[in-house]
Order: C-alpha cells, then sequence, then structure tokens
C-alpha cells in the first residue's frame, strides 16, 4: 500500500483547535469560534486535496496508509497508530469535515449569546478529530479510539446545558446507552484476536478467507451490536430522543449527519466478515428493517420538531444499515444514502435551528404555523430536504432510497417481499411524518403566541443551510449517475461488488413507481388531517392507545426501566446491604468470636492490646500448622 | 554504594533533617519533605534510564549477609515489575505531599511526626518491592503497616482509630499467614541444599514439596495478598481505612500499598508454587470476577465519595487479579501496567474529591452540585480523572485494561466475558457521581467555593498529563514490562494461545 505522511493533519488540526481552546478558558471567549472554524475548514482542505491525489492515481495504488507509532505491543498482540485513507474513508472525511464546516459556521451566529461558545467550539472540535479517527483508524483498536472518543465528544455536547438536570440525565443515559454497544465492539476484537490473531482491517480481511463461519459469525454480531448503539438502531435506540438536549447544530452534526451513522459505517467497513456470516448478515438486515419502522412510526407522533427529526433519523439510519446487511449488492447503495442522508438531515436541523432561534427556542410544532412568510429562505432550504428525504424524484433521497427498496426486494424469496414490503411501508410513513412537520411548521395557519417575533436568521445561519440544500438537491442524481458512487467504493468491497443482482423480483422501474405512490398516500394523508383540518395549538388528549404509545417512543423507556434499571437499582441496595451485614458482619462476628471480646474492633486501648495478644496466639498456632504441614 | 539502597536510604536521611527541624518551623518541615520526595523521585527516573529492558535477571543487586544462621539476606534488586511500581511509588510520594499540604494539620500528632511517617513509609515502599530475600520482603510487608496505622489513626478524620485498627488487624492476620508459609518455605530449603531466602533459589523448592505442602504454602501468601489488594470477600477493610484517612494517605494506599498483594501474587505466588497456581487459577479467577462486578455494583450504590473511589478499586483490583491468573502475556503486562496507572488515576480521583471534601466540609455525593459552574478546574480534573477512570480509549487505563481483557479471553474467555459487563457498570459508577456533583444547577453550600489554587494545580496536572501521555504512548513502561512478563510466563510453563483460526485452515 501507498505510504504517506500527512494523513495525520486531518485529525491534528481539528485536535489541536480543541486542546487551544480547552486550555485557554475564558482567554478564547474573543477568537475561540474562529480559531475552532478554520482548523475544521483547513481539515476539510487537507481533505480535498487528498481526494485530488487520491483521483489523481490508479484504482489500485488510492488507499494509502500511514504509520504514526507502535502504540499497543505484547508479544504477538501489536497495534500501531496507523490510519488509512481509502475511497469509502475519504467519503466520510470530506462529509465529516464538509458538513462539520458549515456547522461550525453556523454555530458562531447560533451560539453568539451563550457565554460559554468557546467551549461548545472547543467540543465540537474534540468531535471532529475523534470522529475523522473513526474512519480513518487501519485497525478496530484505533477505530474503537475514535469510537469511544465520538461518544465522548456527543456526551459533552448533549450535555452542554447541564445545569439543566433533564439535560445531564439525557448525557449519562446516551454514554452509558453507548457503552453498551462499546461493549459489543469490545468482544469483537477479543474474539478477532483470539481466532484470527490480527485485529488490523488489513488483517483481519486476510485472515479471515481461511477461518471458519463460526468466529466470523461471532464477531460480525458482537459489530452488530456495536452498531446498534452508536447508530440508534433497536434494540439501543432509546438514547437518541433524549440526545435532543443538546444544542441543535450539534444534533445536526452529530446525531444526524455523522456519528450515529459510524454504526454503519463499521458494518460496511467489515464487509469481508458479514460476507462470509450470512448469520450476522441476517441479523444486520433484520435490526435495520425493525428500526427504520419503529423511528417512522415514533416520527408520526412528535410535536416536538428535534425530536421528529431524531425519530427520523433512526428510521433513515435503518435504512442505511438494512442497505449494508444486503451486501455487495447494498454496501455502496447504504454509503449512498448515509452521504445525501448527512445533506439533507442536516440541512434540516439546521433549518429546525433556525426556526427554534426565531420562535424564543420553541420546540412545539404546534405553537408553529404559516412560518413560510416569516422566514422563507428557512422554509425554500428545509422544503428542499424535505423533498429529498421522502424522495421526491429528483431529489437526493429518492436515488438513494430507491436503490435499497429495489435491492432489498432484490434479496430473494419471502425474505426480499418482507424486507422490501418494509422499507416501501416505511417510505410511505416517512412521506407521511415529514409532511406533517412541513405543514405544522410552514404551512399551516399560525398558531403561535404574541410574544413571538418569527424571524429569518442571519447569513452565517442561513449560508450553510443553503450549501445543505444544494446538496440535497444534487446529490443523489451526481452519485447514481453512471453507478458513479458504486464504481468508485468497488475496490473497497473486492471483486464481486459492483455485481448487480441476477434475480429481479420487480424492474427498477416499477420499484420507483411504487415507491412514488407509497410516498403520494402518506403526503395526502398528511395534507388531508394537518392542512386541510384545523390544527389544535395543544396536543389533544383523547387520542387513541396506538398514539399514546407512539408519543412514548413505543413504550423504550419503559421497557427499558422495567427490565434493567430498577432490577439493576434493587440489585445494588440488596448488594451495598449485604456487604454491609453479610460480609462485613461476619468479619466483626469472626473478630469479635476469636478475640473473645466484645469490643474487639472497638478502639480502646485495652480492647486493643488484647486483640493484638489474641493475634499473636493465632498466629503462634498457625506458624505451628505450618511447621507441622512441611514436616510431613 | 548500589544505587537501588542508596534509593532506599533518602527518604530515610530526610525523615532524620526533618526531625531536626523545630516544631515550629512548619514551612520548613514541608519543604524539607518535598524537596526529599522529588530527589527520590528523579534518582528513579535515573534509574528507569539506566535499566537494561531485556536484561530479565535482577538488576542493580545488592546482596549481604544479616542473620546468616538462618541465611537471611539484606538482598535487593529489580526487574521490570518491581521497577514499575517503585516508579509509581516514587512518583506519587511527591505529590501527595504537595497535594496535601495542609493535611497534617487538625491531627494528633504535630505535622513533623506526620511527615517523618510519610517518609519512612516511602523508605518501606522501595524496600518491599526491592526486596529479593522473603525474609527481607516479610520485614518490609508488616513494618509498612505503622506508618500507615498511625497516618489513618493520627490524622483521618470521622471514625479514623476505628478503621485504623480494622485495618490493622486484617493485615496482620494475612502477615501470619505469610509467616507461616515463609517458615515452612524455609524449613523445606534448610532440608534441600541449604537454609535460604533468596527467591531465586526458592523457586527451585517446589520440586521438592508435595501437592499439599505447595497449596497450604500458596494459600498462606496469598490470602495475604488478596487481603492486602484487596479481593472479594476480603474487602471490608478497604473502604472504612479509605473513608477515613486523609485524600494523600489513601492515594499511597490505594494507589501503592494495595499494589504490594498485586506484586506479591506474581512475585512469590506463581514463581515459588507454580504448580498450586495452576491448581487454584480458577477459583482465584471466579473470584476476581466477582471483585471486578461487586465492586463495581457497590460503587454505583456508594453514596460518600471516597467509599465510591474505594470500591472501584476493589473492581480495578479484579482486573489486575484476573491478568495475573490468566497466563498470558498480554494479561500480564496488562496487569503490570495496569498497577501503574491506576494509581495515577486513583491518585487523581482522591485528590480532587480530597479537595472537594476540604471545601465542601462534607463527603456525601448529594451535599454538592453544579460545581463544574463554580470550580471549573476542579471538576474537569475529576471528570479526567473519572473517565481513566472508567478506561477511556485514549487514557493510561484503557491500554491496561484491554490487555487484560483480551489477555484473559484467549485462555479464559467466559472470564473475560463477564468481566467486559465491568466497562458499563463502570460508565455508571462514575456518570452518576459526575452528573450529582458537577452538573445541575449549584445547589446551597456549593456556591462559593473556591476553585484549584497555583499548590494544587502543580499537584494535579502532572497526574493528569501522565494519564493522557501514556493513553496515547504506553511504550517507555511496556518497554520495560514486557521482558519481565514474558519471562513469567515462559517461567510457569506457559505460552501464549495461538490464534484458533490458524492460516492452515
Amino acid at each position: 500500500m501507498v505510504t504517506s505522511n500527512s494523513l495525520v493533519y486531518l485529525i491534528a488540526l481539528p485536535l489541536l483547535g480543541a486542546t487551544i481552546l480547552l486550555l485557554a478558558g475564558r482567554r478564547a471567549d474573543k477568537w475561540g469560534h474562529i480559531l475552532a472554524t478554520l482548523m475544521s475548514a483547513s481539515s476539510f482542505a487537507v481533505g480535498l486535496y487528498q481526494l485530488s491525489a487520491m483521483l489523481g492515481r490508479s484504482t489500485e495504488e488510492r488507499a494509502i496508509s500511514q504509520k504514526l507509532f507502535s502504540w499497543i505491543n505484547v508479544a504477538s498482540f501489536q497495534v500501531d497508530a496507523g490510519l488509512l485513507l481509502d475511497q469509502l474513508s475519504i467519503c466520510f472525511v470530506l462529509l465529516i469535515t464538509g458538513v462539520g464546516t458549515l456547522i461550525h459556521v453556523y454555530s458562531i451566529s447560533y451560539m453568539a449569546h451563550d457565554e460559554n461558545r468557546r467551549r461548545f467550539f472547543a467540543y465540537l472540535n474534540l468531535f471532529v478529530a475523534a470522529m475523522l479517527l473513526l474512519v480513518l483508524g487501519d485497525s478496530y483498536l484505533n477505530l474503537y479510539v475514535g469510537w469511544e472518543g465520538v461518544g465522548l465528544a456527543s456526551y459533552l455536547l448533549i450535555g452542554f446545558w447541564n445545569q439543566k438536570p433533564a439535560y445531564a440525565t439525557a448525557s449519562k443515559k446516551a454514554f452509558v446507552m453507548n457503552r453498551i454497544g462499546d461493549m459489543g465492539l469490545s468482544f469483537a476484537i477479543m474474539i478477532a484476536f483470539a481466532t484470527l490473531g490480527t485485529v488490523s482491517f488489513v488483517g483481519v480481511k486476510e485472515a479471515s478467507h481461511n477461518a471458519s463461519q463460526t468466529a466470523l459469525t461471532a464477531i460480525g454480531i458482537m459489530l452488530l451490536v456495536a452498531a446498534t448503539g452508536k447508530s440508534a438502531q433497536f434494540p439501543l435506540q432509546a438514547w437518541l430522543g433524549d440526545a435532543m438536549a443538546g444544542p441543535t447544530p450539534v444534533s445536526a452534526l452529530i446525531h444526524a449527519a455523522t456519528m450515529v451513522t459510524a454504526g454503519v459505517y463499521l458494518i460496511v467497513r467489515s464487509n469481508f466478515i458479514f460476507d462470509a456470516a450470512p448469520t450476522a448478515q441476517l441479523l444486520v438486515v433484520i435490526v435495520g428493517a425493525i428500526t427504520l419502522l419503529f423511528g417512522a412510526l415514533v416520527g408520526t407522533a412528535k410535536d416536538d420538531i428535534k425530536k421528529a427529526l431524531a425519530a427520523s433519523t433512526m428510521s433513515q439510519i435503518g435504512y442505511m444499515v438494512l442497505g449494508a446487511g444486503l451486501g455487495p449488492a447494498g454496501y455502496a447503495f447504504a454509503i449512498m444514502h448515509l452521504l445525501t442522508h448527512g445533506f439533507f438531515k442536516a440541512g434540516m436541523f439546521l433549518g429546525a435551528g433556525s426556526v427554534m432561534h426565531g420562535m424564543n427556542d420553541t420546540v412545539d410544532m404546534r405553537k408553529y404555523g404559516a412560518l413560510r412568510k416569516f422566514m422563507p429562505i428557512t422554509f425554500v432550504t428545509f422544503g428542499l430536504g424535505y423533498l429529498a428525504i421522502i424522495g421526491v424524484p429528483p431529489f437526493a433521497g429518492f436515488y438513494s432510497k430507491d436503490l435499497i427498496i429495489e435491492t432489498a426486494f432484490n434479496a430473494g424469496g419471502a425474505k426480499g417481499i418482507i424486507l422490501g414490503g418494509a422499507a416501501l411501508l416505511g417510505a410511505a410513513i416517512t412521506a407521511f411524518y415529514m409532511s406533517r412537520v412541513m405543514i405544522l411548521t410552514f404551512t399551516s395557519p399560525q398558531r403561535w403566541d404574541e410574544d413571538a417575533h418569527p424571524h429569518e436568521s442571519p447569513i452565517l445561519m442561513w449560508l450553510p443551510m443553503a450549501i445543505l440544500a444544494i446538496g440535497s438537491v444534487t446529490s443523489g442524481f451526481l452519485f447514481a449517475r453512471g453507478d458513479a458512487l458504486a464504481h468508485w467504493l468497488q475496490p473497497v468491497f473486492g471483486e464481486h461488488g459492483a455485481e448487480h443482482s441476477e434475480e429481479h423480483l420487480f424492474s427498477p422501474i416499477v420499484v420507483s413507481a411504487m415507491a412514488l405512490v407509497a410516498v403520494a398516500i402518506g403526503v395526502a394523508i398528511a395534507v388531508i388531517k394537518y392542512q386541510l383540518s384545523e390544527v389544535a395549538a395543544t396536543a389533544p388528549e383523547n387520542v387513541s392507545i396506538f398514539t399514546r404509545i407512539a408519543r412514548k417512543d413505543l413504550l423504550q423507556d419503559s421497557f427499558n426501566e422495567a427490565v434493567f434499571m430498577r432490577p439493576g437499582q434493587a440489585l445494588t441496595r440488596v448488594l451495598v446491604k449485604g456487604d454491609d451485614v453479610v460480609i462485613d458482619g461476619a468479619v466483626r462476628g469472626i473478630g469479635r468470636t476469636a478475640l473473645g471480646a466484645g469490643s474487639a474492633l472497638r478502639t480502646s486501648q485495652t480492647g486493643f492490646a488484647r486483640s493484638y495478644a489474641a493475634l499473636i496466639l493465632i498466629g503462634a498456632i498457625a506458624l505451628i500448622a505450618g511447621i507441622w504441614v512441611v514436616t510431613q | 554504594m548500589n544505587a537501588l539502597t542508596l534509593l532506599g536510604l533518602l527518604p530515610l536521611l530526610g525523615a532524620l533533617l526533618v526531625s531536626v527541624i523545630p516544631n515550629d518551623q512548619v514551612i520548613r518541615i514541608k519543604q524539607a519533605a518535598l524537596a526529599t520526595t522529588l530527589l527520590v523521585a528523579l534518582s528513579a527516573i535515573l534509574m528507569w534510564f539506566n535499566f537494561d529492558a531485556a536484561n530479565t535477571s535482577y538488576q542493580f543487586v545488592q546482596v549481604a549477609e544479616w542473620i546468616p544462621s538462618f541465611g537471611i539476606n539484606y538482598a535487593v534488586g529489580v526487574d521490570g515489575l518491581s521497577l514499575v511500581l517503585i516508579l509509581l511509588s516514587v512518583l506519587l510520594t511527591p505529590i501527595v505531599v504537595l497535594a496535601g499540604w495542609n493535611e497534617s494539620e487538625g491531627g494528633r500528632w504535630s505535622a513533623k511526626v506526620f511527615y517523618i511517617l510519610i517518609l519512612v513509609l516511602e523508605t518501606m515502599m522501595i524496600g518491599v518491592f526491592a526486596a529479593t530475600d522473603v525474609f527481607l520482603f516479610y520485614v518490609f510487608f508488616e513494618a509498612m503497616l505503622i506508618p500507615v496505622y498511625f497516618l489513618i489513626g493520627g490524622y483521618g478524620s470521622g471514625e479514623r482509630a476505628a478503621a485504623a485498627v480494622k485495618f490493622l488487624l486484617y493485615s496482620l492476620f494475612g502477615g501470619l499467614l505469610m509467616l507461616a508459609s515463609i517458615i515452612g518455605l524455609f524449613v523445606i530449603s534448610s532440608k534441600n541444599g541449604g537454609a535460604t531466602f533468596d527467591i531465586t533459589k526458592l523457586s527451585e523448592m517446589h520440586n521438592y514439596m508435595s501437592s499439599t505442602t505447595q497449596n497450604l504454602l500458596f494459600l498462606g501468601f496469598f490470602i495475604a495478598f488478596a487481603i492486602k489488594a484487596p479481593v472479594w470477600p476480603l474487602h471490608t477493610w478497604l473502604p472504612d481505612a479509605a473513608a477515613s484517612a486523609t485524600p494523600g494517605t489513601s492515594v499511597l494506599l490505594l494507589g501503592v500499598l494495595d499494589k504490594v498483594g498485586t506484586f506479591g501474587m506474581i512475585r512469590f505466588c506463581l514463581s515459588l508454587f507454580p504448580d498450586a497456581s495452576k491448581t487454584f487459577t480458577p477459583i482465584i479467577l471466579v473470584f476476581a470476577v466477582i471483585s471486578i462486578v461487586y465492586g463495581a455494583f457497590l460503587a454505583i450504590g456508594a453514596r460518600d465519595i471516597k467509599r465510591l473511589i474505594a470500591y472501584t478499586s476493589i473492581s480495578h483490583f479484579g482486573f489486575i487479579t484476573m491478568g495475573i491468573f490468566a497466563m498470558t502475556t498480554q494479561g500480564h503486562s496488562g496487569a503490570t501496567l495496569y498497577m501503574f496507572n491506576h494509581g495515577f488515576s486513583t491518585a487523581a480521583l482522591f485528590l480532587v474529591a480530597g479537595w472537594m471534601i476540604s471545601r465542601r466540609k462534607s463527603s456525601t455525593i448529594a451535599d454538592f452540585g453544579g460545581l463544574q459552574r463554580v470550580t471549573p478546574v476542579m471538576a474537569w480534573s475529576f471528570f479526567i480523572a473519572g473517565m481513566s477512570s472508567l478506561a477511556l480509549p485514549g487514557l493510561s487505563s484503557f491500554v491496561s485494561e484491554f490487555l487484560v481483557l483480551v489477555g484473559t479471553f484467549t485462555r479464559y474467555p467466559v472470564a473475560a466475558v463477564i468481566a467486559t459487563f465491568g466497562i458499563v457498570l463502570a460508565a455508571l459508577y462514575i456518570l452518576i457521581p459526575v452528573q450529582k456533583a458537577l452538573h445541575g444547577p449549584t445547589t446551597p453550600g456549593n456556591e462559593n467555593l473556591a476553585d484549584l489554587n497555583l499548590r494544587e494545580k502543580i499537584a494535579i496536572g502532572p497526574v493528569l498529563a501522565v494519564i493522557i501521555a501514556l493513553g496515547f504512548y504506553p511504550a517507555p513502561l511496556l518497554n520495560v514490562i514486557n521482558p519481565a512478563s514474558a519471562h513469567v510466563i515462559e517461567s510457569q510453563g506457559f505460552s501464549d494461545p495461538l490464534p484458533s483460526e490458524g492460516a492452515g485452515k
């Protein structure tokens, strides 16, 4: 592989920014946001340079690596701090630094009135550095460092306003649920080392050719566990909604465009494992299909604009996971949807932030309405993102989502019909809940209070939204044209990468038609329910049991609390009590009995002297016993 | 004079110096103590640079006859394992002196006595790790109890006297069992080639023991070390001692003294009784795994911040014990590195907790609230220390914890899998106090707490720097540790398991 010595700058620049800002403290109040934005932009520039250099090399020589130093080196366990940039990671590098820089710019204005803005930017830079390490690390262990690093940044940013107890709890919840997933990653690395003797991507890929299916299936399942945690997939999805406690630019960058898609990256990066482990692969599609419906259903019931978008993110990542689980036919489409989603979802989150900015930080969509007139730029950019996510041609989501639905149908047999059907149903629900968001916010009659004075946001905020909107419009077409992205990524997935599935349940045009009908139905229902009927300014209480369950996120928290949290708390109480009464009680009892003094462990001088004398007696007995034993 | 002996004598000389400074010149006493400990630390670092990592035999060796009629020698020397632990001891001591500048106030005795005790303890810490004569080791092992007893009982808080006695009784009990085993070893050696307490010669003696004898002698040592470490269910002295001791004493107690237990398991249990070690490995692993999970649950349930840190240590000592008995190079190197890293992360936690407690006049977690906005530097220091305790990748503990896990997994997957659940529990036992004490609104009683002063920043800065630096670049320590680990594994007749899916399959 070609080696390079410039990859490290991608990570070093934002890391330096974060370090300077954290150490400088309040002294950085005046310039911290500018430094952080420049660092992120410089990293993007390095990324562009790397892309152009990569384009200049032949296909076989595009992947490059850099060994920084020998990190952990104990006998056969050898892990370098090494970076790998190939066709897959460059996509992520540009997404992370590109969208990241736009969100830095947006935040300059969005966070302008926060007294801790420089700390916010320090965390953002820290996040960008960790996320870049995640996608550039050349081994599972290096990836792990980035993986928990983004978890830390996410924790710090969700809890940025942690003086509010609920926000502090949300950040803790996110960290702990992510750690459950991280445990899966630990297991995967341990199994890989025990069975294959290596944890580097190149090494594991090499060794996987000769490995048993059992080992690969075990690794694959553990990687899936890791992915469900980080990417908020069923059953570790419950943290994402609460994570909306973080400032909105964070929701756009971390909890929509980049970090939460890390699970998809992990699965696609480990294609050589999943290709050889059908059981693990099947579990991947099941998780994806369940989550895409789960998120969509939750999305229909949310009145909080950020939580509706969060549910949507969960659902869209479900599509990506589904695509990644479909094997060589789906990897490229999963990545394509990941990239287009990065544009349109980040754009919509920034739009939501813009709306909140104009509405005194209200997030309740029932208190919105008619904002189209007051916030035209936000309306247009958000609207383009909306058209992209529901999959209207020729916007980005149309291409990427259609390809996943089509590939799902082509999975063959009952599996294909179930997966394709789920994806199609998801598309209809997506169209419904996103239209609901759009209508409630922008086009239905106004329902806000007198003291709200909606206004368009300043240019530093709307410009990033506009740029992302351009991506929402064009990216799908550009990626899909002549299978451009699929061809680009093909070397990562090996020879069978670009093969098209032979059996077609439905021809592409039929799938597109079905998807459009599904979308039309979803939009129509939303229009009838929300545009043509009156919307209550407060959420109606008298609703069906289904609505109530959906509002409570399909009871995810109730389930976790009943099954894990409360039994765990009860166990903790029992152990705390038991430690004092049983274990220490036994020790105290033995002490009293052996020493024959009621207050052996009390402290009077005489008591102590007596105890000591007794101990010497015991010691003497032990000595005699010891000598007796050895002379036997 | 031998460099190692000189290193061990330096703190004693410092203690002598302190003892001649008049009682009322407290500041001079403190300066003398700090200067001595800094000099010791620098000397030890010099020694580290002159240590030949590739050489697995003892270095800086000195042997002198002590009690010839019993074959007892003054014999010292270091290998990679003991060097790392001596470094840990002498690096933490000046930090403890500086961080706890005012700890000696409010004690039963004067500041002078406090610093003499600390310096004497430092000599003993160096001695206990450097001794290559089993009897000499035993002398240091027992003598160490005396300064610690007086440090807890004389300068601690709360029920300090009761805690000190509990600590002493537990330790004496273990020490006596060990003494019985040592005498047993002596008897065997005198029957087989001449009485000796030399560790290298004694490691041949297992050939002359019946398996019952070996098992019993092993247990004498192991129980003593399991109390010290402490391993469940012999742990209940630790939370009491840690809660009552001054923060500085707690750092030395949990950071260094408890390591004598895990050090002893490697140095004595494994090398003197290889067959018994194999016999008891399954049961010891069970106790280690229980310690990991149990300590974590008790930490989650703890209301007192010092007790919380003590329980997290029980969990961490479970990891170290597991790594030792997994008998793989990764497990061993991980366990040794873990001893060092745990020393630093616990030091950071205890020192910051101590500052929080002395400001708030309470050690109950619920009494704190919203410190991040009142005392940001103190809050950040606590947070980074906490992240180290939960083994966040990028910080030093991650390297050692992962090595222990991966090293255990290759031979004992079930133990490693259960232990890995500890990382989720660790997230809880750190983030719960972080949320309660640092986050949320600033609660009454916390509004006017002062942030860290310059002295405190100078004390905590290097600790945090080491935690971060070793997380990214553990090689300076691993290079010293690895040959020693490989040597132990090899001399025990083990070799690392090969990848189960060989290339030939």
